[in-house]
């Protein structure tokens, strides 16, 4: 990836980052530390990667996008509003009575929301339902799913590899947020499903561990995963949850879901913008 | 009491209950911080478990731990009780086993998690699972003397539970029998059901009947099931208009187990107040109650009605 691009995705993260925790000030609290842990990834799907229309949301051509860890909502919002799916006036709208934006994604709320999700496991299968009716309709559109290291922990998630890898669905791409915390702590502490790049290859996946907080080797991995012919690929996000924001950071698990009051805005703003 | 949390009074009770029996154990799946149950593990090393983010796991391994003897409780939110629903049915209700299933935040008390966090399905599910036991804790006061009954019972039940404060209705010196229906206020003309964060709303709405002249008798009926058949179809002989308040799916929940008995029992006219099979929504409180048509003034109005049907 060339240095400019480079730069203008880490600044693009960076917007989805403030206009998440700017949505989330709003209503007072809510997801943070897992919105920050995932806009570098969605700054380079929405900007870089996904064959998308933004003015035409269910183009049938389109690459999906299936947030499977649901609760990252606010960020996905901030990334699709900033890619013109929506004004961004309608972040302030997050939670609100009556809004097209609840904190997890509503498909049949919000044109360009491929698959509504809040309950954990779930989105990948739905991805995976995706990824095998775009081959069957002979569509060359690709699945991307973006799921929760805590997320993993849910067998779903293991019989949804299973298949994918079974059915040889090279279309679809899986997006493991490794921030390596879940609301009780750290993963490892509670149940720990790691090694992720051993499990996932001996699912039968390709696997691709990058820093999930550098556009340029995100996008790089997203690249194999379209040039693999052979099996579908897991890209494994070495992340930090709240990341972005040192005082966010700082609380670690704690930040799962936090109050994001005026002062903090200003505060984080300073790193933000 | 009044000013604490459900789940606060909930952790202490289940912190003394297994001080005073070992084999009580407490499973949890990352929701221990939203359930107030975290603190348990520094308390009880060992008979605090997390399963980490697997519901389902959780239900079997609670049913595998009473081979031993243990009685397991295992604590999710509402909405993903029913994510456990064929464990709950064949590893815990078939095998017979005394399993204490908690689900937090029913219903419209989910608020900001909004629709896909909403429990409005696992009433219905839980009610169609035999032997399945169901109380829902109308205030702090009740869940207290509840607890002692819920620990005596040996057999799987399910016990929702808001989580935050709710109002307190009920009051110490009042005798709690969790296989009875408790008549809260007398009344002739017409009787309203309710469990749940409803009852506070059926005493306002019975309020505001009385100021026109109208006696409503409020039933809690914290246990839906079984249900308390015989207090239930009294009041409805007595007054033969009812009105049924729940925060669930009207369909399989409350409104359908009054629905069943009065079929039986005492036939009437019988109107429901719930979620009105349709998904939750983001909101607060207030805000869900009037768009679910879940107000005291809801209740007045389908009381009017149902008298006027009766009439
Ligand atoms: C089936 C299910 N169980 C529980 C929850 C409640 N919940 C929301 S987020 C979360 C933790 C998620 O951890 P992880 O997947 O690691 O996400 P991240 O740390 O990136 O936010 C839990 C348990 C849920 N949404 N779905």
């Amino acid at each position: 990836m060339e240095a400019t691009k480079k730069i203008e995705l880490q600044e693009t993260a960076r917007a989805i980052r403030w206009g998440a925790l700017r949505a989330i000030s709003n209503v007072g609290s809510g997801h943070v530390g897992g919105s920050l842990s995932v806009a570098d990834a969605l700054a380079v799907l929405y900007f870089h990667q996904m064959r998308i229309r933004p003015e035409e949301p269910l183009w049938a051509e389109r690459d999906r996008l299936v947030l499977s860890k649901g609760h990252a909502g606010p960020a996905l919002y901030a990334a699709m509003a900033r890619r013109g799916y929506f004004p961004e006036d309608w972040l302030d709208t997050l939670n609100a009575p009556g809004t097209k934006l609840p904190g997890h994604g509503d498909m049949r709320l919000l044109p360009g929301i491929d698959m509504s999700t809040g309950s954990l496991g779930q989105g990948i299968s739905c991805a995976v339902g995706m990824a095998l009716a775009a081959r069957l309709t002979g569509s060359d559109s690709r699945i991307y799913t973006i799921v929760g290291d805590g997320e993993c922990q849910e067998g779903q998630v293991w019989e949804a590899l299973m298949y994918a890898a079974h059915s040889k669905l090279t279309n679809l791409t899986v997006l493991v947020d490794y921030n390596r915390m879940q609301i009780s702590g750290q993963v490892a502490d509670v149940c720990d499903p790691a090694p992720f790049a051993e499990k996932f290859s001996a699912f039968g996946f390709a696997v691709i561990e990058v820093d999930g907080h550098d556009p340029a080797e995100i996008s790089d991995a997203i690249d194999a995963a379209k040039a693999n012919t052979e099996r579908p690929t897991a890209i494994i996000l070495h992340t930090k949850k709240g990341k972005g924001v040192s005082f966010i950071e700082k609380k670690m698990a704690a930040n799962h879901s936090m109050r994001i009051d005026s002062g903090d805005l200003r505060m984080a703003k300073k790193e933000l913008r | 009491m009044a000013d604490q949390e459900m789940r606060q009074v909930f952790a202490r009770l289940l912190e003394q209950a297994m001080e005073e029996d070992l084999r009580i154990i407490t499973i949890d799946a990352d929701l221990a911080k939203a359930n107030a149950t975290f603190s348990l593990r520094e308390k009880f090393p060992g008979r605090a478990l997390d399963v980490g983010i697997a519901e389902q796991n959780m239900a079997s391994i609670a049913a595998g731990m009473t081979s031993y003897g243990f009685r397991p409780w295992i604590g999710t939110f509402c909405c993903f009780v029913s994510r456990m629903a064929d464990q709950i049915l064949l590893s815990v209700g078939y095998a017979g086993r005394n399993v204490k299933i908690v689900g937090t935040d029913p219903g419209i008390t989910a608020e900001i998690n909004g629709g896909t966090h909403m429990g409005v399905a696992d009433v219905s599910m839980m009610r169609g699972i035999p032997e399945m036991t169901i109380y829902e804790a109308t205030d702090a006061v009740q869940l207290q003397m509840a607890m002692p009954q819920i620990l005596a019972y040996e057999g799987p039940m399910y016990i929702r539970l808001a989580r935050r404060q709710v109002p307190t209705v009920w009051d110490a010196s009042m005798k709690f029998d969790l296989w009875k229906a408790q008549i809260l206020r007398p009344g002739k003309d017409v009787t309203i059901v309710a469990n749940g964060i409803m009852v506070a709303e059926a005493l306002e709405a019975a309020e505001l009947l009385a100021a026109q002249g109208i006696e409503a008798e409020v039933i809690d009926v914290h246990t839906v099931k079984p249900l308390d058949t015989e207090t239930v179809c009294a009041s409805i002989r007595k007054t033969g208009a009812v009105v049924t308040c729940e925060n669930a799916n009207i369909l399989g929940g409350l409104y359908s187990a009054v629905c069943e008995a009065a079929a039986q029992y005492s036939p009437a006219r019988i109107l429901p107040i719930g979620i009105r099979d349709r998904f939750g929504e983001v909101g607060r409180l207030p805000y869900l109650k009037e768009t679910m048509g879940m107000t005291a003034q809801h209740i007045v109005q389908a009381a009017l009605q149902a008298k006027e049907i009766k009439n």
